[in-house]
């Protein structure tokens, strides 16, 4: 099911997206994959290093860093407490 | 930091949520793809949303996967003998009026082995929460099938699947008189914890039927081997309804019906601390 915009809204102009900066905690990860699985955005994909217990943390996507928009689903949905977003302006950590 | 810095991820040590868990502990016991990480996160949140300070808050959990939350968390917090924990916590409740005592433990600690306790303490409406961990499965012990194992669903004891009649736990508390029933599973996060927070509210027996993945116990017999296997089961089968007929939300996990989700009720029942007021008062025992 694809979401339809039927109009658009008349304060779009003033409307900004929201920006996230994900920390990561590799230590805690255990690769379930529920934060690159339920992004929106598909910031998220597999990384490529390993922790001590040999599971691959997540990293963000080429291209994709500012695609994040602080929803943070995977802060929630993440059973380790090994990942979370903070929402930062645009212009202040680019 | 520079504006021409790619924005990366950062790799950091503590998450903001480490004053509530016991850090030194993570991570875990729980398999990959387990949720219930995600059942402590979303109680975590639900405790800094209530305006409860910490030190009110007492979590009693029994044996079983579910049971080491109490181990976990940075609260006073219990972990009794099988099936007790509902016992455990009316005491407390009962001699210290002041503690918002909630109970998280499984399906096969609450409605199996304490499954006498259980429907007491709703009869009762002793002013407790319950937040009850469903896997369908007994996890820790060895994969058995327990009361909440749906019909045809295949464990270590009921390899051709199993042959009896699951309980449907919203309609068993409702029918008991609870003030406050709901069910989610945890990939509706926010709901869940939405729900906790009232339940935290709620004056009575507040109970909250929570299904989670299990990928290593029940879904390495019922093809469902992943995390994520469970993940996009409840994407695709669940339903938000929260005015359900409850005789019809039990789960059968067949494909094409649904689980139904919601807030079931929300109601002002007496409890059972008014009543004894009212019977201490008789009895001259309170002015």
């Amino acid at each position: 099911m694809t979401l339809k915009i039927v109009r658009e809204p008349i304060n779009k102009h003033i409307q900004k997206i929201p920006l996230g900066w994900i920390h990561i905690i590799p230590e805690r990860c255990k690769e379930c994959g529920f934060c690159i699985e339920l992004c929106p955005k598909d910031v998220l994909i597999v990384g490529n290093e390993r922790n001590i217990k040999g599971y691959r943390w997540p990293k963000i996507a080429d291209g994709k860093a500012y695609d994040c928009i602080a929803c943070k689903m995977c802060e929630w949905i993440c059973p380790e407490f090994a990942i979370f977003v903070k929402e930062v302006e645009r212009g202040e950590v680019v | 930091m520079s504006r021409s810095q790619i924005l990366r991820e950062n790799i950091v040590k503590e998450s903001p949520r480490d004053d509530l868990i016991r850090k030194d502990r993570f991570p875990h016991i729980w398999c990959p793809g387990c949720s219930l990480g995600t059942v402590l996160k979303c109680y975590v949140e639900a405790i800094a949303s209530s305006n409860i300070p910490i030190d009110k808050h007492v979590v009693v959990s029994g044996i079983g996967c579910t049971g080491r939350i109490a181990g976990y968390i940075k609260l006073d917090s219990y972990h009794v003998t099988h099936g007790r924990p509902i016992a455990f916590a009316e005491g407390m409740r009962i001699v210290r009026p002041d503690l918002e005592v909630t109970v998280i433990s499984g399906d096969g600690d609450l409605v199996t082995i304490g499954g006498n306790h259980f429907i007491h303490a709703i009869r009762r409406n002793v002013d407790i929460n319950v937040f009850l961990v469903n896997n369908f499965i007994y996890g820790m012990t060895g994969n058995q099938m327990g009361s909440t194992t749906p019909i045809g669903a295949r464990s270590s004891t009921s390899p051709y699947g199993c042959p009896e009649y699951p309980f449907n736990l919203p309609l068993l508390v409702a029918s008991l008189g609870a003030p406050f029933v709901a069910r989610w599973t945890t990939l509706h996060v926010r709901q869940l914890a939405d729900a906790m927070k009232r339940a935290l509210q709620v004056k009575g027996f507040a109970f909250i039927e929570i299904i989670t993945s299990c990928p290593v116990g029940f879904g390495s017999y019922n093809e469902l081997r992943e995390g994520l296997d469970f993940i996009k089961l409840f994407r695709d089968s669940c339903v938000v309804d929260h005015n359900a007929d409850l005789t019809k939300v039990g789960i059968t996990l067949r494909p094409g019906e649904p689980i139904v989700l919601g807030n079931f009720v929300d109601r002002e029942v007496p409890t059972y601390h008014d009543l004894e007021k009212e019977v201490f008062k008789k009895a001259g025992w309170l002015k």
